[in-house]
């Protein structure tokens, strides 16, 4: 059984890219488990075709405890038998989204959720905000991470976070990066900037994805594109991610997370940011004028 | 220097030594000896406890619901999060108070919100709100609810303060006080009673404005006084006798209408100023309250304290104070006539926290007794100001002792009382030394005011002199 996490920028596309990927790794016969580990409750739904399934926390607090829970309340079969958890958490601005996570993995490690399955896939919010969102990296949980990036800055700038996040846990445990994935986004040299990028982290691109309409439709519907038009080129991008990613399994590195500076010099270099007088740091339009 | 002071010197150089170098350089700032005419100990004070060693301390949760908060006894405080620190603290500290529990007083009650997995993911608020809609109904005649946090409501930011406002205005106005105590917060307990204190003034103060009451120029509240073993009645009937009225225990025996009448009063009489010292100065500054420190332990600290609050009121005060005086003459004779041959030139080592690492050292000493080592728990340098006037040259001076330090300035000094608490009563005894615990007077009391003078002295007679030790041989 392989451990495999997607972790990247909110809206970046980690959802749809990740499912997309399972659902081709499904084709060639591996047998998939997805672990939504978002509040929002969304990384399933392309492949159940339903907006949001029982997450195991909303039913551990109907029921008492989660120790009240069976695994079958929670776990829901999809597309080509992807078996599907989503972990749930509270409504924005209460309680511990953080704890929720840890609570989630526990209770399906416990009750057998990763048994006969090929592939077990994470699929986290955002950054790594605290330590729960960090803990599918840490110990004996993902083995490789998989980082959906675009050419925009703050996508980038997630992207260093999470390696650090991933180098924190790299020596204590066996968590790698397993490589960026870029969703395009059409920004100005953007496959040359995140290979640009994937090299300074110590890591490889490992598919870029390019941008194509047929997403957009087939979400419309809740599917993934290789249920909606699996003979569509972009079915076969998705096709050809999955089976980079089957074949990279231990090929994962240590990241070398870069600085702030380093981060914006890169996009200098790409010509995305101009360069930046020292002296106009910090003035204002108007202030700026007069000089 | 004094053979005395290079002495203690030496014995502090000798336990600082078996710290590693980093520990040794942290801890050899908060040991010393004191040396006549100097303006504090020389230690330092209310830094963080160096992780390893055994700290005697506490934490904030238990500065704000064990102390300042818990014995308000017409109130209901709930130990906000999971279940723990709710059971340890149940029963609270002796706070002795009249009334009927479970019906009009709730201090050996304890209610706790028991937070479950869920109530950390998904917040605890609608739990909160749920257990005041439970205190309403179960215990119609409390007058008020505290939310005292456990550490998980920090680190998930319920909001307490919100639910307590909407459930405040749902009850009539009910006095309803969200604590931000988490146990994280801060160095020792010390933290918490500050918070504490600034939720009287936020919450109380600021919102309440109490029944109109008759005030006569003699009115005065004792702050700080926690009545364990009934301290703050024999404390209070002396000023009685005096001619003041007391319209306030803070909070031993304590009230919430007590509380929100305080303003009103000429003098804030402080006994406890480690814990109460924040709110005393509030109310000098907001109010024009004076307040003044004393201290009942001991008939001399007891003359002194009398006419020194006395010294803010008439010339019939300070007469009434000669004659409370005077009256228990009689009784302080008799009992040191009685204790002070079984004790004389005895020596102990204290190790408490707010007051009575210095406050007890002057009934130590109406019975003869020395006093040759002190320390306290939580206190800051003002308390190590205040501690030179009652300690002698060349007594060893310990702040935030550690159980290893202990242990060892006891064996090197050989007292012949060690008095501190729970925690450290099993281990003296073990060693052969007779043990006082100065945290719950050992379930006697009270200590405080003449009444206390007697039952203290006969109490430490009892330790000191019981013939258990002689049958006991130390193997050291």
């Amino acid at each position: 059984m392989r451990q495999i996490a997607f972790y990247g920028k909110g809206g970046i596309g980690k959802s749809t890219t990740s499912q997309n990927t399972l659902a081709a790794l499904a084709e060639m016969g591996k047998k998939i488990l997805i672990v939504g580990c978002d509040p929002k409750a969304d990384s399933t739904r392309l492949i159940l075709h339903a907006k949001a399934q029982s997450t195991v926390l909303s039913l551990a607090a109907e029921a008492g405890t989660v120790e009240d829970l069976e695994i079958e309340d929670v776990m829901k079969q999809g597309f080509s038998d992807i078996r599907c958890v989503e972990s749930g958490g509270p409504e924005p601005g209460v309680g511990c989204a953080g704890r929720g996570v840890i609570t989630s993995i526990n209770f399906l490690e416990e009750n057998g959720a990763y048994d006969g399955v090929d592939y077990v896939s994470y699929d986290v919010l955002g950054d790594v905000v605290c330590g729960g969102f960090a803990m599918p990296i840490r110990e004996n949980k993902a083995q490789e991470i998989y980082i959906v990036t675009s050419g925009e800055m703050m996508a980038m700038y997630a992207a260093n976070n999470i390696a650090k996040g991933i180098l924190k846990y790299a020596n204590s445990g066996g968590v790698r990066l397993g490589g960026l994935v870029c969703n395009e986004r059409q920004t100005d040299r953007e496959y040359d900037l995140i290979e640009a990028l994937a090299k300074r982290l110590n890591t490889q691109l490992i598919h870029f994805v390019p941008r194509n309409n047929i997403v957009q439709h087939a979400e419309l519907r809740r599917m993934t594109v290789m249920e909606f038009a699996p003979e569509s080129s972009q079915a076969e991008e998705y096709r050809q991610l999955a089976k980079k990613i089957d074949a990279n399994g231990g090929k994962g590195t240590i990241p070398t997370p870069i600085t702030m500076d380093e981060l914006e010099d890169l996009l200098m270099e790409f010509g995305v940011m101009k360069t930046v007088d020292e002296s106009i740091v910090g003035k204002k339009a108007d202030e700026v004028a007069v000089a | 220097m004094s053979q005395n002071i290079e002495e203690a010197k030496k014995i502090i150089a000798e336990v600082l030594e078996v710290y590693p170098e980093k520990t040794r350089k942290k801890r050899e700032k908060h040991l010393n000896v004191f040396e006549e005419g100097k303006p504090d100990c020389g230690v330092k004070s209310n830094i963080k406890t160096v992780p390893g060693v055994m700290t005697i301390r506490g934490c904030a949760y238990a500065g704000s619901k064990g102390v300042v908060w818990g014995p308000i006894k017409d109130m209901i405080h709930i130990s906000h999060g999971p279940v723990g620190c709710g059971q340890y603290s149940w029963a609270a500290r002796r706070n002795y108070y009249i009334g009927t529990t479970g019906v009009d007083s709730f201090v050996t009650m304890q209610f706790t919100s028991d937070f479950q997995e869920k109530d950390i993911v998904f917040g605890g608020d609608k739990k909160l709100e749920k257990i005041m809609d439970e205190i309403q109904e179960l215990f119609p005649l409390n007058k008020g609810i505290t939310v005292q946090s456990e550490c998980p409501i920090g680190l998930i930011g319920d909001d307490i303060e919100a639910v307590s406002k909407k459930k405040s205005k749902e009850y009539d106005g009910k006095t309803i006080v969200p604590v931000r105590c988490e146990g994280f917060r801060g160095v020792s307990q010390s933290l918490g009673h500050h918070i504490a204190n600034d939720t009287i003034r936020d919450w109380v103060f600021d919102k309440k404005k109490g029944a109109e009451i008759e005030t006569t120029p003699y009115d005065v509240a004792i702050i700080g006084d926690y009545n364990i073993g009934g301290d703050a009645w024999s404390s209070r009937i002396l000023l009685e006798e005096m001619g003041l009225r007391v319209v306030a225990q803070w909070s031993g025996d304590g009230s919430i209408e007590e509380l929100i009448n305080t303003p009103k009063v000429k003098l804030n009489i402080l006994h406890c100023y480690r814990s109460m010292n924040y709110i005393s100065r509030h109310m000098e500054e907001k109010y024009g309250i004076p307040w003044v420190e004393y201290n009942f332990f001991g008939p001399t600290k007891i003359a002194e304290s009398l006419r020194k609050i006395a010294a803010f009121f008439d010339d019939k005060i300070r007469e009434n104070a000669e004659k409370v005086i005077a009256k228990y003459e009689a009784l302080t004779k008799a009992t040191v006539e009685k204790y002070r041959p079984r004790l004389e030139g005895k020596t102990v080592m204290l190790f408490v926290g707010g007051l009575r690492p210095r406050h007890v050292i002057g009934a130590y000493e109406d019975l003869g007794m020395n006093v040759i080592g002190t320390g306290y728990e939580f206190g800051h340098n003002d308390d190590y100001q205040r501690t030179t006037h009652y300690v002698k040259d060349g007594t060893i001076i310990y702040d935030d002792v550690t159980g290893y330090e202990f242990e060892k300035f006891v064996e090197a000094l050989k007292p012949d009382l060690v008095a501190s608490g729970i925690k450290e009563k099993y281990v003296f005894q073990k060693m052969g030394y007779p043990f006082r615990q100065m945290h719950s007077w050992d379930y006697s009391g009270p200590y405080h005011g003449y009444d206390g003078f007697s039952i203290f002295a006969r109490d430490m007679d009892m330790a000191i002199n019981n013939p258990v030790w002689q049958m006991a041989k130390a193997p050291f």
